[in-house]
């Protein structure tokens, strides 16, 4: 039987079941009520409670034997599964209705139920975590089996080109063998970033004193749409922006100063990076400085300061945790951002500082090693992973200094309420 | 002492101007902002717009033994090069499936070449000399027309421009967002209700909100390693297809809507809930009956902005293969497939020039999507805002 | 004027000592200082449709302690914030009437509210220090205000401006801390100081004591005190026994209105109106 029968017929029967033990355990119910017994819960939680005791076994039962058979490859017919966790289902009906009694606490059983539910799904959250760490963790240690660690973060040659010949045992026959050093990719990376950095912050954080702090309503409440539209906008249209339009004015403005750029060079996926950056730099910095109490604004103003003074000297500084809380979680997207780099910067890992150039970062790379045809055991697919988990930790770490530095923010500020 | 108002006045000119300053220089800030916006969108639209159009070119077809055989011969050899060999490749079948057509010949109104496509809409195109000579006696003669190109929206990829269309990639993203939202919403909406609602506030609540916030700071791509390496490698998920592509953006989608849910749960306030355990209910009813009912608007718009999210998404995509050559629209969670941005991705790399405008067209396309969910849930929000 | 007859004539209080023009108090002690430093007429101000002051006529001395009191909500902080434009920061405020200063009238197009806050300052109820140490929240507006030039004239302004508002013992060890790590009643005290650095003619004080603790509050007074050698203080309290300590003069306002304006003596001891006579003796407020 294939597959999708077999689920629809396991849903189906489990349903009717439900149904059954719903409507069976809530007569059973009425009936001892009307028969003038007091009972601890109403008709309908003894009925909610039959629908787990039937349902909830029989699922796990069938959600654990085919997590079995797909880790261990245990060989169990699927028919004689479905067939057990249908007995349960019966037992679990007939369980749960014997429980209609009027000793029986159905709303309490019922409530724990639910809340190791809830638990559980809270649960998933972590599970995901430590998902991404292992799987990249695990995978980057084999890369690193292969692959010296040293070389990798000190090399300044990436070149896993001629990986798959090594790993073929024919690596004299290539005309050298691969290099894994990551050091142009990080230097790409960061330039970059830096770029779309300065793009963002000073326009972001700019825009955001305008709309905080000078603009009428009128203009917030038609700015924030905008800003928003502009956050919303995909990635890979970004991308697709930076090389079709941006990049080849770049190319053109640099001829017309006599410079050579090039198509993939970094400062269009740079800039355009940064045009996407600026809403989540103004927003989070607007709701920073509208947060500085007022009473700071009024302090300085009846210092005879003007509102410019008050707002760099005053505002600013009293906002400026926040405000590099949100530009380092702007760095963090940064490092991370891959489509526009994809589309727009260059492939070639180029140890460079100037903008105009091409350059790839550790995104870029990421992507060409995963999507080649390489087999998934090569040193090349495999260092996508060991790049995956320097960027990891690298967002990781900026994620926490910025969580903590918003923290200090916010409690200095509750404090200072007296 | 003191000075006088006009001795202070006469100092403060400089500072007034320094203020005045920092007004514009931030007003403009935000100015270049919506600047941005504006070139994007005109970029696009004026990229964009003609990829609704396709040229389409009377020619006389003959329907014969010859062209059953040879399609190109059913056209003049003037025109050969300058009809789509999409509509050759077709013809013999549709001699097939009407006989009554042997033998005639009619003029018909066929899909051009990609080439007279561009042509018309004052592109670079490959057309040689002569044949734009004829393209353009076509146009006089009003043969040679731009027509709402239906196809775009109807058909799956192909590599030749004029066939290609958005279809198949649209399906993939609404089965991809069908196995994502029913992933992460109600998951999403259990965390939430668990870490507002159930939870007392210990380590391991402690824990899971950090961790909650650093997921959603986790760039993408990582979660195309993670549903590459466990999905796929270690559960045998099938690459490429919605169910891998959905439960990959779910886990990503997940703390946007548990930020979300949590933030309308916080919103409402502890009266109620003081009120109804005041009548008896269980913290389960509190919650199923009087704070989830109040609380709902604030979920759906959180959902649907993290549904939006989603379907912008590529990278994580891109990373588990769902990036296929996908020419038949197909609604199956489990064959291989591809979604709106993935297209656009794939389409932009196509060296044919003629994909710029069908690129730019597919932006359009799920810029007015996303554009569309976003003013919902705007909408929502504020149709339902309520101040307590 | 006419506000004030009807009022006395309402209540029956005994006829005025003095017959004085309008905003003129009831003056016991004629070698005080009779200077004056802000003169009030006609002021009616409006927050949208509500009005929150009716016709209020004052004279305020210079170098004197004026003390506002009144129930909540009478228009005491919104008069304060006339006397420097504090209202312009507010929407939908509007104005009428005549705060004259230095023979300018406040409210005139041509005039700076920005120099005139210079001459006003303005304490408030909420300590604020700014979010810098101790010297700057001092130092920062002389600087801006070019008041000081070198180095050592602003570490020398910055000290004795602690020194006037007493506060140079408790912190000069620690100046580079941030004013914030100050208890409550140093911080009031050190945005006293910065009030006074700048070299006001008139400081105004929004119940600058009521978050503070009794011991705290007694410095301030006693400041407050001092302060009035050099500078002219309006001050809002609601605490009645704080107006009798440390104000010469006590003008008593009423929903906007401002009933009685008195000698500090007569007003606690001969109120001449009988409303203010109810507040006082603790009636209502
Ligand atoms: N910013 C404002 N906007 C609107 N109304 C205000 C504002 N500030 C004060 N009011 C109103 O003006 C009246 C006087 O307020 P206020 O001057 O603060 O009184 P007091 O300081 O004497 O307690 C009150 O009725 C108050 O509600
Ligand atoms: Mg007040």
């Amino acid at each position: 039987m294939p597959t999708n029968q077999i689920y629809l017929l396991f849903s189906g029967v489990l349903l009717a079941l439900g149904l059954a033990a719903f409507f069976m355990a809530r007569a059973r119910a009425s009936r001892l009520r009307e028969n003038g017994m007091a009972m601890y819960a109403q008709p309908d939680q003894y009925a909610w409670f039959s629908v787990l005791t039937t349902a909830g076994p029989a699922v796990l039962v069938g959600a654990l034997g085919a997590f079995v058979m797909l880790l261990i490859g245990a060989e169990i017919p699927t028919l004689y599964l479905l067939g057990a966790s249908l007995v349960v289902a019966t037992i679990g009906l007939l369980v749960g209705l014997m429980q209609v009694r009027p000793t029986f606490h159905a709303r309490q059983a019922i409530e724990v139920v639910i809340r190791a539910v809830l638990a559980t799904a809270a649960m998933v959250s972590i599970v995901t975590t430590l998902g991404i760490l292992l799987s990249i963790v695990f995978e980057a240690l084999r890369f690193f089996q292969m692959q010296s660690f040293w070389e990798f973060i000190t090399g300044t040659t990436w070149a896993p080109g001629d990986s798959f010949l090594a790993a073929a045992g024919r690596a004299d026959e290539g005309a050298s063998a691969a290099q894994f050093g990551s050091v142009p990719l990080f230097a790409g990376t960061f330039i970059i970033t830096l770029i779309a950095m300065l793009v963002a912050i000073p326009i972001g954080l700019l825009a955001a004193i305008y709309m905080a702090e000078f603009a009428p309503t009128r203009v917030r409440t038609l700015a924030k749409p905008v800003l928003e539209v502009l956050a919303g906008i995909p990635t890979v249209v970004y991308g697709f922006f930076a090389a079709i339009t941006v990049a080849p004015v770049i190319v053109d403005v640099a001829g017309f100063f006599g410079l050579d750029a090039s198509f993939n060079n970094a400062l269009a996926p740079g800039i355009v990076m940064g045009i996407m950056i600026i809403p989540f730099i103004s927003s989070l910095s607007d709701d920073v400085i509208n947060a500085v109490p007022d009473s700071m604004r009024q302090g300085s103003l009846a210092l005879g300061m003007t509102k410019a003074e008050t707002i760099t000297s005053v505002v600013l500084p009293a906002a400026i945790p926040g405000i590099i809380s949100a530009s380092l979680l702007a760095v963090s997207r940064a490092l991370g951002e891959t489509m526009i780099v994809v589309m727009a910067a260059g492939m070639r890992p180029n140890l460079t500082a100037n903008p105009l150039e091409d350059m790839t970062t550790v995104t870029v790379r990421i992507v060409a090693a995963l999507t080649g045809d390489q087999e998934f055991e090569s040193a090349e697919t495999l260092s996508a992973f060991a790049l995956g988990l320097v960027l990891f930790v690298v967002t990781l770490t900026l994620n926490m200094v910025s969580v903590i530095m918003i923290r200090r923010f916010r409690e200095k500020y509750r404090a200072n309420d007296l | 002492m003191s000075q006088s108002f006009d001795e202070i006045t006469a100092q403060l000119k400089r500072r007034h101007r320094k203020s005045a300053r920092l007004k514009w220089v931030s007003m403009s800030a935000l100015i270049l902002a919506a600047a941005f916006l504006v070139v994007f969108i005109s970029d696009m639209l004026i990229k964009g717009l003609p990829a609704f159009q396709q040229a389409q070119i009377q020619v006389e077809v003959t329907y014969s033994e010859q062209s059953q055989q040879m399609p190109p011969a059913a056209v003049n050899e003037d025109v050969r090069r300058l009809v789509s060999r999409g509509f050759l490749r077709t013809l013999p079948r549709a001699m097939k499936q009407n006989p009554e057509l042997m033998g005639t010949t009619r003029m018909e109104w066929v899909l051009a070449d990609s080439s007279v496509d561009q042509y018309l809409k004052g592109n670079h195109s490959g057309l040689k000399e002569s044949q734009r000579t004829v393209v353009d006696k076509l146009a006089e003669q009003g043969r040679a027309e731009l027509k709402f190109n239906t196809r775009f929206f109807t058909s799956g990829d192909s590599k030749m421009p004029e066939l290609a269309g958005i279809a198949a990639a649209a399906m993939g993203t609404v089965m991809t967002m069908i196995v994502t939202m029913l992933v992460c919403f109600p998951i999403g909406v259990m965390t939430a209700i668990y870490l507002e609602e159930f939870a007392t506030d210990n380590w391991l609540t402690q824990t899971i909100e950090i961790n909650i916030n650093n997921l959603a700071a986790v760039p993408s791509i990582l979660f195309g390693l993670l549903g590459l390496a466990i999905y796929i490698n270690f559960f045998g998920v099938p690459r490429s297809t919605p169910i891998v592509g959905g439960l990959t953006l779910a886990l990503m989608t997940l703390p946007v809507i548990i930020i979300a849910t949590r933030t309308a749960l916080r919103s409402v306030p502890d009266t109620i809930r003081q009120a109804a355990f005041g009548v008896g209910c269980s913290r389960w009813q509190v919650v199923r009956d009087h704070v989830l009912p109040v609380s709902l608007p604030g979920i759906l718009t959180g959902s649907i902005i993290g549904l939006a999210q989603a379907m912008g998404e590529t990278a994580p995509l891109i990373i588990i293969g769902m990036v296929a050559f996908i020419p038949d629209v197909s609604a199956s969670f489990t064959d291989a497939s591809t979604v709106m941005p993935a297209q656009i991705f794939t389409w932009a790399g196509e060296p044919d020039r003629a994909f710029v405008e069908k690129t730019a067209g597919g932006i359009l396309v799920l810029l007015a999507v996303l554009i569309s969910l976003n003013a919902t849930a705007v909408w929502l929000r504020k149709k339902f805002e309520r101040r307590w | 004027m006419i506000n004030e007859q009807i009022a006395r004539a309402e209540t029956g209080a005994p006829k005025q000592a003095h017959d004085s023009s309008p905003g003129q108090p009831v003056r016991v002690n004629e070698d005080a200082n009779h200077d004056l430093s802000i003169r009030v007429r006609d002021l009616n101000l409006w927050y949208g449709k509500n009005q929150a002051l009716k016709n209020v006529n004052i004279d305020i001395f210079q170098k004197n302690v004026t003390a506002l009191i009144g129930p909540s909500g009478c228009g005491k902080s919104t008069f304060l914030r006339c006397l420097n434009r504090m209202n312009d920061l507010i929407k939908n405020v509007r104005i009428e009437g005549l705060v004259e200063m230095d023979g300018r009238d406040v409210n005139e197009a041509k005039m700076d509210e920005i120099a005139l806050r210079r001459r006003v300052g303005m304490v408030f109820q909420k300590p604020n220090p700014f979010p810098k140490s101790i010297y700057e929240n001092i130092a920062y507006a002389p600087r801006m205000h070019d008041l000081v030039s070198r180095k050592s004239d602003q570490d020398e302004l910055v000290e004795q401006a602690l020194r006037d508002a007493g506060l140079w013992n408790e912190v000069k060890d620690k100046l580079a801390e941030p004013g914030t790590s100050l208890s409550g009643g140093q911080q009031q005290r050190l945005c006293i100081a910065r009030a006074i650095a700048v070299k006001p003619d008139v400081i105004l004080m929004d119940e600058p004591t009521s978050a503070l603790d009794p011991i705290s509050t007694a410095t301030i007074e006693d400041l407050m005190d001092k302060l009035k050698q050099q500078f002219t203080i309006v001050t809002v309290t609601h605490n009645m026994q704080q107006a009798a300590r440390v104000a010469d003069y006590t003008a008593f306002f009423h929903l906007g209105e401002l009933i009685e304006y008195n000698d500090t003596r007569m007003m606690f001891s001969n109120p001449h109106t009988k409303k203010a006579e109810d507040y006082i003796t603790g009636r209502y407020g």
